[in-house]
């Protein structure tokens, strides 16, 4: 078995798009991993003297109005980014796996009511939606990542519907069957690693979703909240000074898009790789 | 056929109503006593119970919903928290600056990402496809927020071609109109692209060659038409991808319409304000998507109806 993945993922890295994304986001993992040693100060560290300096020896990427480090805030929002991207994209892809298979497994009323509750939760534009919830929650970190997750998953919820309908009348699924297998075993021995493809790709693709749509509710206040180093936040704080300081318009925008780009890159790659007729 | 549209257009109905259920739940279930909301709380309270059955918020939540979702069907909204305005002027005084933002975005996106993913798209291959590909990777990682940020950086404050912040005039909608278009116009591109080159492989296409047509003839009735097909239903289903978008690029530029109103309703908790946007954005949603359904089944003959 460890044998067949090395050689899956020689076939991966074969596609540039895909190595290119891996290596950045190796990039944003080590910074989010070794952010103590990485950055000069801490994210809190204020030093009003040196407000809204620019880029120095002292402060590679200048200061805030409070005169804290944008690199070492910015360094420290990895952490951040990485852990909320993840998580929405656990929750939301559990949820989603679970219904697909549930839906795709039955016939009749309870397919229905899946397809139903994923079909009105598709309907809601997700910021929209995630907004109204945020505001019934009020906003915070967490509540960010229930709001984001339970909106994420009917795309995940599709995919794996249709492509269970089609596997379970296969031939090696009767079998499976008819020679006793319980329905657990079943999913797991048979089911899911046929679909499990499609499941790395749309879960790839879905990460940076996430993760931009958990910095614009940062940025809009309705988020994280301040003086966590969410890039969201910093941006939002950034556009008071557009003018004097523009670095903190500029460069926790640019880790943002790093992250995303990498994520993407590495999706696209996969999907080319396992399955070009998936969707984006 | 219309046994199809019209169960489609039922299932929007129904889509509509839970949505409205939703919404008026997500209300309901919040924390505090809304007559206090409302209302002055230092009232003694006798008058605060009275307003309480004037409101109709001493009946059932069942009775209370029928009377909010019939009054919003009416076009009756309620009256902001805030500013005691009514909710439907306060919108409707807002909702030509979200169409104007919106309509010009769709319009970019769609014109030019059709025109750029044709161009490469019949030039297959070669280095203008592998700018296509990474191009389309990179603008959709672009957050649209941000991306307003470099253009108003760049276009406003570096070089004043256009205003910062705000409404001045028709031109004004340039930069949100390109922070909200851009990122989403890689799928069109990337769409429009893969389908040209599926529809060229057809043998009317080859046909239409060897009788000798014109490229450009061939290109726009041939080839163009029939690509459009799922590029149009894509349309249609991302018109509430764009409608989200437009709330954040609306608050970056301070952008006069219903995505500000909004946010601004949200942050100040004014509630009968949130209900009706968020009601009359999930309407366009469903009609967007269920309109979406039936071309798709218009324009695609072979697509089974049930």
């Amino acid at each position: 078995m460890p044998e067949k993945i090395k050689q899956a993922f020689r076939r991966f890295l074969k596609n540039k798009m895909f190595a290119a994304g891996l290596l950045m986001i190796i990039v944003v993992v080590l910074t989010a991993i070794f952010a103590d040693s990485i950055a000069p100060h801490t994210y809190r560290e204020m030093d009003v003297i040196h407000s809204l300096e620019g880029p120095s020896s002292q402060y590679p990427l200048g200061t805030d109005r409070y005169g804290r480090c944008l690199f070492s805030r910015i360094v420290y929002g990895s952490r951040l980014a990485l852990m909320v991207g993840f998580m929405i994209v656990a929750i939301s892809s559990a949820i989603g796996i679970f219904l697909g298979v549930v839906a795709g497994l039955m016939e009749g009323l309870g397919d229905n009511i899946i397809s139903y509750i994923s079909d009105v939760t598709w309907s809601l534009p997700p910021v929209v939606f995630a907004l109204a919830l945020v505001m019934l929650l009020g906003p915070s970190l967490y509540n960010v990542i229930i709001a984001l997750s339970l909106i994420s998953w009917p795309q995940l919820t599709r995919v794996v519907r249709s492509k269970t309908k089609s596997i379970k009348n296969k031939n090696y699924m009767e079998a499976a069957r008819a020679m006793g297998m319980g329905n657990g075993r079943l999913i797991f021995r048979h089911l899911l690693p046929n679909i499990l493809s499609a499941i790395i790709v749309l879960v790839t693709l879905q990460l940076p979703n996430a993760i931009i749509a958990s910095t614009a509710l940062g940025f809009l206040g309705l988020g994280t909240q301040p003086p966590a180093p969410d890039w969201g936040v910093m941006l939002n704080e950034g556009m008071d000074f557009i003018r004097v300081a523009p670095w903190q318009s500029i460069f926790p925008g640019l880790a943002l898009v790093w992250t995303v780009l990498g994520f993407n890159l590495m999706g696209v790659g996969l999907r080319d790789v396992l399955d070009p007729s998936l969707p984006d | 056929m219309t046994g199809y549209i019209i169960r489609r257009l039922l299932w929007g109905i129904v889509t509509v109503v839970t949505v409205s259920v939703l919404i008026f739940a997500i209300v309901y279930a919040m924390p505090g006593d809304p007559v206090r909301m409302i209302a002055d709380p230092r009232l003694p309270s006798e008058e605060l119970d009275q307003l309480r059955e004037r409101w109709g918020l001493d009946r059932p939540a069942h009775e209370q919903y029928f009377v909010w979702f019939s009054n919003i069907v009416r076009g009756d909204m309620g009256v902001s928290i805030q500013t005691r305005q009514p909710v439907t002027r306060l919108i409707s005084a807002r909702i030509f600056y979200t169409l104007y933002l919106t309509g010009a975005a769709l319009f970019v996106r769609y014109t030019l990402g059709v025109f750029i993913g044709l161009i490469v798209g019949v030039k297959r291959g070669g280095v203008l496809d592998k700018i296509l590909v990474i191009g389309t990777v990179v603008m959709r990682s672009l957050p649209n927020f941000w991306l307003g940020i470099i253009l108003i950086l760049i276009f406003a404050v570096y070089f004043p071609v256009f205003p910062v912040s705000g409404y001045d005039g028709l031109t004004s909608v340039v930069l949100p109109m390109l922070a909200l278009a851009l990122p989403l116009m890689a799928t069109t591109m990337r769409l429009t692209r893969s389908e040209v080159l599926e529809v060229m492989r057809e043998p009317y296409v080859r046909t239409a060659r060897a009788k000798g047509l014109h490229s450009r003839v061939v290109m726009f009735k041939h080839i163009l038409r029939n690509a459009l097909i799922p590029v149009t239903v894509v349309f249609f289903l991302s018109i509430p991808w764009l409608i989200g978008g437009a709330v954040v690029v609306e608050t970056v530029f301070a952008w006069p319409g219903m995505g500000r109103l909004l946010w601004q309703a949200i942050t100040s908790q004014d509630l009968p304000i949130v209900q009706g946007i968020v009601f009359i954005i999930a309407v366009i949603t469903v009609l967007s998507n269920t309109l979406g359904d039936i071309v798709c089944a218009l324009l695609d003959p072979t697509i089974r109806y049930d």
